[in-house]
């Protein structure tokens, strides 16, 4: 499985999602994992594979195949006390849950005047990329990073993924929790016994540079490496800033970069369009706008529903179309 | 082919199918056994010709051939995924010959058969399975809507649908399918509730074919499925959904009930998931072989095949000529495939709305003009390569 180098280890995303359900699973017995497939099968991506027996099934909980039942009984053993974690199959069957996530799980806490706790954590395998049918390839975060209430996360690499896991599974708010499942096989370096690196919701500068920032989060993160990579033999050095918490957004440290380098390009693969580059936009020309030489650009999907997989290449950002918008930005 | 739709068919669903639920394994309706021998049924009976029986055969197969077909292509990189009928035919195309052309069926994305039952050309059932395209074909034109991938939404159109047929005083009736998974989301329930309130004609038909991609059925229910339908008001059948006279009979008397202003009925096809979930799934995990084995045994070709050959009314000479049309089929099937060409990037734009959008149209341009630096670029290059 994991390859030793040092005392971290190589792992997938998968491995390391599963192996932040273990060991919180292990750590408090409160905590629960729930879904559709999530047992004997141990999830179609396999992120809970083995807990179902390691763990048995009153804690590991194959449910009836409905969202809006999943999530509405998750909060009700939250109210008793437990600390759910429920997987949704994929991005465009939380639909069903959407009444429950937005109209009672982010409000309750409020309307109980904080007697009571919601800690919840619904974890989403998103976005596309990975040449699925219809419904399974969705970016819906700005909906719930629209809803006060919700906390709103999105890992881009391993280590991120299992210490935010493990991180939103201890938060006593409600947590949706972004999976990018096309980053799920991809590897990276994880020590599970060490600590996190940054508090949940901290962006990190992933990559340093001076001429111009680009934000992403969760599978464009990995785009945007790669363009910098790209622009450097050019001679530009970009900074990339991976987001990571979508809800709350790490302001602090976007202003800081763009200070720094006067120019911003946000990517996502969700539709420009009221996306969450729009608010991070307005907020970064708020608070820097006497240091930016231009616009705030934003790359991402079409105002088109998600394509079939066959197009759906001109529909995600790739590297050409994240290298245009920052020519576009130098050019100002 | 006729079926007797007044005199043997009851106005509510027998009483045997309506005892509780620990008064032993439910009866199911069948008329033909798993050895291919033909029985009747008290509440249900069909007349058929061999004829007819002969063209029930013929789909059978031909739906298989064609499902098969699907499966290896997709082995073979030309399907991003396919969603296999292997085990369900008889209960697609019993149900799926049940319909008068005016009626209208809501599938799920699993009835290919019940889609060759309507006319729909099992072409463009594969378009969605290729990726390229989310549906493809115009609803209208066979009476069969798209397939639809989140589990149960689609009950709710077909009872909509059949709330509209009521208001217009036609006699047509819809079927709306769904799986024993979809069976727990409250869409259904919902669906249940108002086609009873409104006595819309639809018939739930729903497919339980023992599995959920992983979960058993005795995760999504405690009672027979087909009770479900008591607690809403309307009457409920559980039928061998391997038997496809059976299907065929349940259905054609489920939708009469329906046309005739009676209200709905909930149909369980009792059956079992022969392949695995998807072309992405890997049954090996979690069920074990015995089952598939026992199921085997009670296939929905091979006792409509043994009926027919043992009445003296399928030689081999039509049995081979099934065969060859069969090959045939999945030749059309791979071709067609194989050439379906690939949609132009910029339809991501088209049909996003029926009136148009400013923002699309905007979008659009933009897209375009991206999309013509690149070929614009590239004859630079190959310019230059002349040079
Ligand atoms: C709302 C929703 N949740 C989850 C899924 C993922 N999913 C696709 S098929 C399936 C199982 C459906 O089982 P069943 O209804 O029995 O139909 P079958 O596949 O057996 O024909 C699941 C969970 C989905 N498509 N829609
Ligand atoms: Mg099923």
């Amino acid at each position: 499985m994991a390859v030793e180098t040092g005392t971290k280890k190589s792992w997938t995303m998968v491995q390391a999602l599963n192996e932040a359900l273990r060991r919180s699973l292990d750590e408090n017995p409160k905590t629960l994992v729930m879904g559709e497939d999530v047992g004997r099968l141990g999830g179609v991506f396999r992120v809970t594979d083995g807990l179902h027996k390691d763990f048995g099934e009153e804690r590991v909980i194959d449910t009836p195949l409905a969202e809006s039942g999943i999530v509405g009984t998750a909060i009700g053993l939250a109210l008793r006390g437990y600390r759910p974690v429920v997987e949704i199959q994929f991005d465009g069957f939380v639909y069903p849950a959407f009444d429950q996530i937005v109209t009672q799980l982010a409000k309750m806490h409020a309307r109980a005047l904080g007697h009571i706790k919601l800690p919840v954590t619904i974890r989403i395998p998103f976005a596309g990329g990975i040449g699925a049918v219809e419904h399974h390839s969705e970016s819906h975060e700005a909906y719930f990073a629209h809803t006060a209430g919700l906390k709103v996360v999105a890992p881009s690499n391993p280590a991120d993924a299992h210490w935010m896991l493990r991180q939103a599974i201890a938060s006593d708010d409600p947590v949706i929790f972004l999976e990018p499942k096309r980053r799920y096989w991809d590897k990276g370096q994880l020590d599970p016994n060490g600590a996190p690196e940054l508090e949940l919701h901290r962006a990190r500068v992933a990559r340093t540079g001076t001429d111009l920032t680009l934000i992403a989060y969760g599978p464009m993160v990995k785009v945007c490496l790669e363009a910098a990579e790209a622009a450097a033999e050019d001679g530009l050095k970009l900074e990339v800033v991976d987001l990571r918490s979508l809800s709350p957004v790490d302001f602090d440290t976007l202003e800081q970069s763009v200070r720094r380098t006067g120019r911003a390009v946000v990517v996502h693969e969700a539709p420009v369009f009221l996306g969450m580059g729009a608010e991070l936009a307005a907020r970064i020309t708020e608070r820097c706008f006497y240091s930016l030489e231009a616009p705030v650009l934003r790359v991402g999907g079409y105002f088109a529903p998600y394509p079939p997989s066959r197009v759906e290449d001109a529909f995600l950002p790739d590297l050409d179309r994240v290298l245009d918008a920052v020519d576009r930005a130098m050019a100002f | 082919m006729t079926v007797d739709s007044t005199a043997g068919a009851p106005t509510t669903a027998p009483a045997a199918n309506d005892g509780p639920a620990d008064a032993g394994p439910p009866e199911l309706v069948q008329l033909l056994t798993p050895e291919g021998e033909r029985v009747e049924h008290p509440d249900y009976s069909l007349e058929t010709t061999p004829e007819e029986l002969r063209s029930i055969y013929r789909d059978l197969v031909l739906v298989r051939r064609f499902d098969a077909e699907a499966t290896s292509l997709q082995r073979q990189g030309e399907l991003g995924l396919w969603a296999s009928l292997l085990g369900q035919e008889a209960a697609q195309v019993g149900s799926g010959r049940a319909m008068r052309p005016t009626d209208y069926a809501f599938p799920t994305y699993r009835e290919h058969g019940v889609a060759w039952c309507k006319g729909v050309d099992p072409l463009n059932l594969l378009g969605m399975f290729r990726g390229v395209n989310h549906g493809g074909w115009d609803p209208d034109e066979k009476n069969f809507h798209l397939y639809t991938i989140v589990i149960g939404s689609q009950t709710l159109h077909a009872t909509g649908y059949a709330m509209g047929i009521t208001k217009d005083g036609a006699d047509d009736a819809v079927i709306a399918y769904f799986g024993d998974g979809a069976s727990s989301q409250g869409d259904v329930s919902e669906a249940f509730t108002f086609a009873s309130v409104y006595q819309a004609p639809v018939v739930f038909f729903c497919q339980n074919n023992q599995w959920a991609i992983s979960e058993p059925t005795e995760k999504q229910t405690r009672v027979p499925l087909y009770q479900r339908a008591s607690g809403f008001g309307f009457p409920g059948v559980r039928v061998d959904g391997n038997d496809v006279l059976a299907c065929l009979a349940v259905t054609r008397w489920a939708l009469d009930h329906a046309r005739t202003g009676q209200g709905p009925v909930l149909i369980e096809a009792f059956t079992y998931r022969m392949g695995a979930h998807t072309t992405s799934d890997d049954p090996t995990r979690y069920r074990i072989a015995e089952e598939l084995e026992s199921w085997k045994l009670k296939d929905p070709i091979e006792r409509l095949k043994a009926h027919l050959v043992r009445e003296g009314w399928a030689d081999s000479a039509f049995l081979e000529s099934v065969e060859a049309e069969s090959e045939q089929l999945a030749r059309r099937v791979r071709e067609g495939v194989r050439t379906m060409p690939d949609p132009d990037p910029s339809s991501i734009f088209e049909h996003v709305y029926a009136e148009g959008h400013a923002l699309v149209d905007e979008e659009r341009e933009g897209y375009l003009a991206y999309a013509s630096s690149f070929a614009s670029a590239a004859a630079e290059l190959t310019d230059g390569e002349d040079d």
